[in-house]
């Protein structure tokens, strides 16, 4: 599906990613963790063309995604963002922005097949029964349902999600997850997400890619990149690393200063 | 769906129905009272009377001129807000105004006007705003990013030089030159040739058209620059050839009209909060709105205290800026405003 080969870039003379090798393949459930600064936002913005590439090509489905114009692009890739514009639009008007790469030069509005493509897209989210609710009038829960419904509608191959769930709470961050989940399992969406929470992570990708300063640590299954001595190497902090009952995965517990101490008494 | 394009179908109607009463009204008042009623038969009668000269050589090249101005200026204005993402962005905050007034104060100094009247002004006024555009222009693409944030404040810095360098020549010129650059920098629809108004008018419609193509661009502008590459979108592209449209209608409006000041501003923000953030309604609406508003200001400028006539930019500005004011002491609007 995306292949990085060798990608150094950065942004001006500050090298973010030093000589990345990274292959996901179609259909796949791929998270990307790693400490603040590793370079993890970075990936998705060299995907999608933000940044260019110092060395190395990115390849989407065996083209240079630099040969691409943005407008392929977008129809290959949607992109649910951490940045949330409060928007003076209503849900319907947001989500049917997500057609903008299929309209031709002379069209201006609307298809039925836009607009039919747009409604399946908040039914699958649950996002229909809110469709004319102003998008800066909704909580950050509904707005994240609301990118994702936008995301669909570009029906993309692939869907780069930078941090979908922060700011949430567990209910949201698991109806989040789930629905992207549901998306990868039944349409074979292809799905890459920057995650800060370990056990989410662990919970829900099916491979795991554990970057550190800019370079990929280690990758693959949960419970093989989310051991105690990768952690705390990666992330230079106390852990507990025990396995989830229920599913079998991993589970990351984190150590206070002050149990440590206690502990070393 | 189908509610928003009735929508629309209302909304430009009203502005239509709003730029054809100002037009009529434009054209009925004036010191030589002529009724509705009689348009229509002096126009029949054809050429030769009085009537007939004062309706179709003196007030109708002012309506098609404010027309041309005023639509013109929001069109640039809307342009510009979108593109930026700021509401206080007008068409004369790149300093396209600035460098206007600085080509038309060098050109009265040197009296050059005296060798080419008629010509010399606009045309000194349109090869100043090129030139500041051009300068913006060039300081940015030198850099490899085209920010907004620095394009806006280059424009402003740019503004502040040339309206600093009116200001030396303003101090340094005789009593009757100082009295035409002020006159110049009021702004006034007065007494250009028709090939001006035409020229005015072909720029002002065929922006309206090309704009018309960014409409949906522009949307996904406003949710931000990266959102917008994610819909793929080439936004250097975008930017640049939108900043080019909104320059040559500033440019000539300038030229041609001097400062008229608020329309772009005003009108633009004002329809924003009546229809909505969406271009493919807002580009027209504003058009329309802009050029009745600006006929309508220009009716009153040379009717009020007549036969003395006012700069038409202090009556946008008196005019606009308490409608304004008063719309958005009103609660009810002011939540709708709080919106967009």
């Amino acid at each position: 599906m995306i292949r990085i080969d060798h990608l150094t870039c950065g942004y001006g003379s500050k090298i973010v990613l030093d000589n990345i090798t990274l292959e996901i393949h179609k259909g796949e459930f791929v998270g990307i963790i790693g400490p603040n600064g590793s370079g993890k936002t970075t990936i998705m913005r060299a995907i999608t063309r933000l940044i260019k590439p110092i060395t190395g090509t990115i390849y989407l489905e065996g083209i240079n995604v630099s040969s691409l114009d943005y407008k392929e692009l977008a129809q290959k890739i949607a992109v649910v963002s951490q940045n949330f514009p409060v928007m003076a639009m209503s849900v319907r008007e947001f989500v049917l922005l997500g057609r903008i790469p299929y309209y031709n030069k002379f069209q201006f509005l609307e298809s039925e097949k836009d607009l039919a493509i747009a409604e399946n897209a908040m039914v699958m989210t649950d996002m229909i029964k809110l469709e004319d609710s102003y998008m800066s009038e909704m909580s950050s829960g509904e707005v994240q349902l609301a990118f994702i419904a936008r995301a669909i509608t570009q029906e993309p191959s692939l869907l780069l999600l930078d941090e979908p769930t922060a700011h949430l709470d567990i209910t949201h961050q698991v109806g989040v997850l789930d629905l992207i989940k549901r998306l990868n399992r039944q349409y074979g969406l292809t799905v890459l997400i920057v995650l800060h929470d370990l056990n989410l992570a662990s919970e829900y990708c099916d491979r795991l890619v554990l970057m550190n300063q800019g370079q990929i640590e280690n990758t693959g299954r949960p419970e093989e990149v989310l051991t105690y001595g990768n952690i705390e190497k990666v992330y230079n902090t106390v852990v507990v690393v025990e396995k989830n009952p229920i599913s079998g995965k991993p589970f990351v517990l984190v150590v206070s200063e002050e149990v440590k101490r206690k502990c070393e008494r | 769906m189908k509610k928003k394009t009735t929508n629309w179908f209302f909304s430009i109607s009203a502005a239509i129905i709003f730029l054809l009463t100002a037009c009529i009204i434009s054209l009925v008042s004036g010191s030589a009272g002529i009724p509705v009623s009689k348009i229509i038969s002096i126009f029949l009668e054809g050429k030769g009377t009085a009537e007939y000269s004062i309706l179709f050589d003196i007030r109708l090249p002012r309506i098609i001129l404010g027309f041309a101005i005023g639509g013109g200026l929001s069109l640039a204005g809307v342009i510009l807000q979108g593109m930026f993402r700021n509401p206080l962005v007008e068409p004369y905050t790149l300093g396209i105004s600035g460098g206007a007034a600085l080509g038309v104060s060098l050109c009265i100094i040197l009296k050059l006007n005296q060798f080419l009247p008629n010509v010399a002004l606009p045309l000194s006024g349109f090869f100043g705003s090129c030139l500041v555009v051009l300068a913006v222009f060039f300081l940015h693409t030198q850099k490899r990013v085209f920010t907004v944030e620095g394009l806006l404040l280059t424009g402003v810095m740019v503004s502040f030089i040339s309206s600093s360098l009116v200001m030396l020549i303003l101090s340094i010129s005789r009593t009757e030159e100082l009295h035409s650059i002020v006159f110049w920098i009021m702004g006034s629809l007065a007494e250009p040739s028709w090939a001006f108004i035409i020229t005015v008018f072909v720029v002002s419609l065929l922006c309206l058209l090309l704009s018309y193509f960014f409409s949906l661009h522009m949307n996904a502008l406003s949710l931000g620059e990266e959102e917008a590459i994610h819909l793929g979108i080439n936004t250097e592209r975008m930017k640049k050839q939108l900043l080019l449209i909104a320059s040559l209608l500033t440019g000539i409006s300038v030229s041609v009209a001097g400062l008229i000041g608020f329309v772009g501003l005003i009108v633009p923000h004002f329809v924003r909060i009546l229809v909505g953030y969406d271009h493919r309604a807002l580009i027209i609406i504003s058009f329309f709105c802009g050029a009745g508003f600006l006929i309508f200001c220009d009716t009153i400028a040379r009717t009020i205290i007549s036969p003395i006539e006012l700069p038409v930019g202090v009556i946008t500005g008196i005019l606009g800026g308490s409608i304004f004011v008063y719309i958005l002491s009103r609660k009810s609007f002011f939540k709708a405003g709080d919106r967009s």
